[in-house]
């Protein structure tokens, strides 16, 4: 069959031009660009406080200390798209945000230095799969404490108590509360508590999920949607970004404790992280983490729950 | 105009023509109209001020991108050459003389073709809690394996009867038969075939971004989801769309060229 | 083994989901795959480079990118559709550009004297194209068109990781509540080969009464 002349021509014409902007593409990367990040938006991060490492930290009876301690470091899951609680910084992966602080006392405690602690993102769906398969040694991120969970995963804490609450545009004035949203448009994440509790609550809500907070923001913003319902503390960290932007539409509606993930069985692991949370409440680090985080937002520090050892 | 076409439509006469020139002009004029529509949506959204296009000028940015890419690339040369073997094998048991073997190998191939990749993938990486790297490589195997080792049976069976009678008619064993007759002339039929499939391999590696395997795309949406960086999200996937297309169309490339070349010397030969 | 019978109205909702989402997106990717192959073959210059951009993008474009586009990029265009409509219109177009190769290269495969003896006898290109062309095309179009379709069956899993309720997503909330995870699975490979079983099967008795009508 012969092959018609022109296209083949046109066609290969589009060809050189698309390997030419992926060449231009790399070469330009390779010989130009900036050092640095780009400069966050909203209130800087304030000094972060330094925490005592024990070296002389000895958890013999947990296994999963055991094979940190051999392996040099301590593997923690996170988030990385939250503003003030868990981020990372696209251009240097580093991670800042109160759970990371909260992560750093604990492997502190545990012998490890800010250095010997590799955080992973985790999504949300998958946090029970990496502590299960022993992906990450413990989950610092925004994790809630319930009774299903503590099925599969055991819980450390907990360290913070936050709320369910609603972040809208800030030209919204439909939406005051949860008993606003009948019938709107309501994005959280997949398989997470405050996705349930909407499910389960608010029936009439037009519930929409997504595997991370960002791009539900990301919908907000670009009116796919009407409000992101997630815990307070991640709204915050939101609204305080782009306050012209966003806002929080009332009060919090629920109780959400905040807990460290650790694999489920190994209890000696998980008492010796809800000493290292006790200790850094005691002398002060707990607070100080807070302000120089979320504190940032104008919210004062509340004071932190009572540590459910079981 | 081209012999393609005939079957449709005759070689148009002047009037013709001239009726084909004014339906060209509209069709252009259409065409630049609606092309013209994007671009003016494009500015009108602030798609190419300096604020969403910061964030690319940083080194860590495009490090971030390129090491994305370099996932991609590394998932996708595993899975193509464990796929590759993976079809090799089960087409060797597809064409095996032993009935079991010939069973096993043709459920294994179908029920691997009929499952959607994703289930696979998804399978893997949940059930089996193998990490996302792997999970991805190995949902890739298994589906494009079985996909490949259908080629390999196809390919094998497009030489001309003739050849293996022969073979066997000189006292050939069925290996020897494989291995010096047809295999080797069975691989310049179904090389255009193979490279397609590891087309799909590359374009279904952004699967991984599914299972939050660092990858390409994976990298593209870090940056794209970004309140610091203005949310830049067109501008992402006006990076990194041509770079998909760039690779995929570069191995296609190479597939059209291969069976170019094939059927060039297949008719001197 | 129950979580099939304990969970039924689950597992249907997605199905039926799985099942709207191929339906629309295969009547999309048909007439438009259609349509562009009508522009490949067309004595017009521009609509064949219209048509062969259309067919080399969307075939060198990973079908998660361009979901990732539609569904995430398109409302910044001020275009606000349900997700299922994105869905629908990524996984249709990404479908139209193998569509359209298949149309096209069975249209090739019928011999030009057919069209010359139908000119020569007063048909119109309409009559040409319905009586003699489409009928002979069909026949070399239908077994490429009926794995295309089974592929757009398959590639419908991808749209439940975006927002669209499907079979593949009710593995997030089924595995929430706590059931065996493989067994989950199991019933969701079920459903996916029912599906293209199907389409296999219906495919294969399309070929077989044309078979006979020759």
């Amino acid at each position: 069959m012969h092959s018609l002349g022109r296209p083949h021509a046109i066609r290969g014409a589009v060809r050189l031009a698309m390997a030419l902007t992926v060449l231009a593409a790399l070469v330009s990367a390779a010989a130009c660009g900036r050092d640095g990040t780009p400069p966050p938006k909203g209130p800087d991060q304030r000094e972060l406080p330094a925490y005592q490492v024990d070296s002389a930290a000895d958890v013999a009876d947990s296994p999963t200390w055991r094979a940190a301690r051999d392996r040099g470091r301590l593997i923690v899951g996170t988030k990385a798209d939250q503003p003030y609680v868990a981020q990372q910084d696209p251009a240097n992966g580093r991670y800042s945000g109160f759970d990371i602080e909260i992560a750093k006392m604990i492997a502190a405690d545990l012998g490890f230095a800010p250095d010997r602690i590799e955080f992973k993102t985790i999504a949300s769906a998958n946090r029970e799969t990496a502590l299960q398969n022993g992906q990450v040694d413990l989950y610092a991120g925004t994790y809630t404490i319930n009774d299903n969970r503590k099925k599969s995963v055991g819980f450390a804490g907990p360290y913070y108590m936050a709320g369910q609450s609603l972040l809208v545009r800030a030209d919204e004035t439909d939406i005051a509360g949860p008993d606003d949203l009948a019938g709107r448009k309501v994005c959280s994440v997949a398989g997470s508590t405050p996705y349930q509790r909407l499910q389960r609550d608010f029936p009439r809500v037009k519930l929409i999920g997504y595997d991370s907070y960002s791009v539900c923001v990301d919908n907000l913003i670009s009116y796919q949607v009407d409000a992101v319902s997630t815990d307070d503390t991640i709204l915050m960290g939101y609204a305080a970004k782009v306050p012209d932007q966003l806002k929080i539409a009332g009060r919090p509606f629920s109780q959400e404790p905040y807990g460290i993930g650790v694999p489920r069985d190994d209890r000696a692991f998980r008492l010796a992280v809800d000493d290292a949370i006790a200790r850094h409440q005691a002398n002060g680090d707990w607070r100080r983490a807070y302000d120089a985080t979320l504190g940032l937002s104008g919210v004062p520090a509340p004071e932190p729950p009572a540590i459910d050892r079981y | 105009m081209t012999a393609q076409a005939v079957a449709l439509y005759d070689e148009p006469g002047p009037k013709a023509l001239a009726r084909h020139r004014l339906y060209g002009a509209l069709a252009l004029l259409v065409l630049a109209g609606v092309v013209a529509w994007l671009v003016y949506k494009l500015f009108d959204t602030g798609q190419f001020t300096a604020e969403k296009w910061n964030a690319f000028t940083y080194k860590g940015i495009q490090e971030l991108l390129l090491r994305g890419l370099g996932n991609t690339l590394r998932a996708f040369a595993w899975a193509a050459v464990l796929s590759l073997a993976f079809g090799a094998v089960f087409a060797a048991g597809r064409l095996s003389d032993h009935r079991v073997v010939r069973w096993l190998s043709t459920l294994v191939v179908e029920f691997f073709r009929a499952m959607p990749v994703l289930v696979m993938i998804f399978f893997i990486f949940i059930a089996l809690k193998v990490e996302p790297r792997w999970a991805l490589v190995a949902g890739l195997t298994l589906y494009n394996g079985s996909v490949l080792a259908e080629v390999f049976r196809a390919g094998v069976h497009s030489v001309p009867r003739g050849q293996g009678e022969a073979a066997y008619a000189l006292g050939m064993r069925k290996t020897q038969v494989m291995t010096y007759v047809l295999i080797p002339q069975g691989v310049r039929a179904m090389l255009p075939a193979v490279i397609s499939q590891l087309v799909v391999a590359l374009k279904d590696t952004s699967l991984g971004f599914l299972i939050s395997y660092e990858e390409f795309l994976y990298a593209g949406r870090q940056i794209a989801t970004n309140l610091d960086y203005s949310l830049p999200f067109i501008p992402v996937v006006m990076v990194i769309a041509p770079v998909y297309i760039g690779m995929c169309m570069a191995l296609s490339g190479l597939a059209k060229w291969v069976e170019q070349r094939g059927r060039r010397s297949s008719r001197t030969g | 083994m129950n979580v099939l019978f304990d969970n039924w109205d689950i597992y249907w909702e997605g199905f039926i989901g799985t099942i709207e989402l191929t339906a629309v997106a295969a009547a999309l990717a048909l007439v438009a795959g259609v349509l562009v192959a009508a522009c490949r073959v067309s004595p017009v210059a521009p609509l064949r480079v219209f048509g062969a951009l259309w067919v080399t993008i969307l075939r060198n474009t990973p079908l998660t990118l361009l979901f990732f586009a539609v569904v995430l990029g398109l409302p910044r265009f001020g275009i606000v559709l349900p997700f299922f409509a994105f869905a629908a219109l990524a996984l249709g177009c990404y479908t139209s550009a193998f569509i359209c190769e298949a149309v096209r290269s069975g249209v090739n495969t019928v011999p030009a004297g057919q069209g010359e003896a139908a000119r020569s006898l007063g048909m119109t290109f309409g009559q040409t194209l319905q009586l003699i062309v489409m009928p002979q095309a069909f026949r070399s179009v239908v077994p490429p068109i009926g794995s295309t379709l089974i592929a757009l069956a398959k590639n419908s899993a991808i749209a439940g990781s975006f927002s669209v309720v499907e079979l593949l997503g009710t593995y997030r909330t089924l595995n929430e509540m706590g059931y065996s995870i493989v067994w989950t699975f199991v019933w969701i490979a079920a459903g996916y080969l029912v599906v293209t079983l199907s389409i296999s099967a219906a495919f294969r008795l399309i070929e077989r009464r044309w078979e006979v009508a020759r």
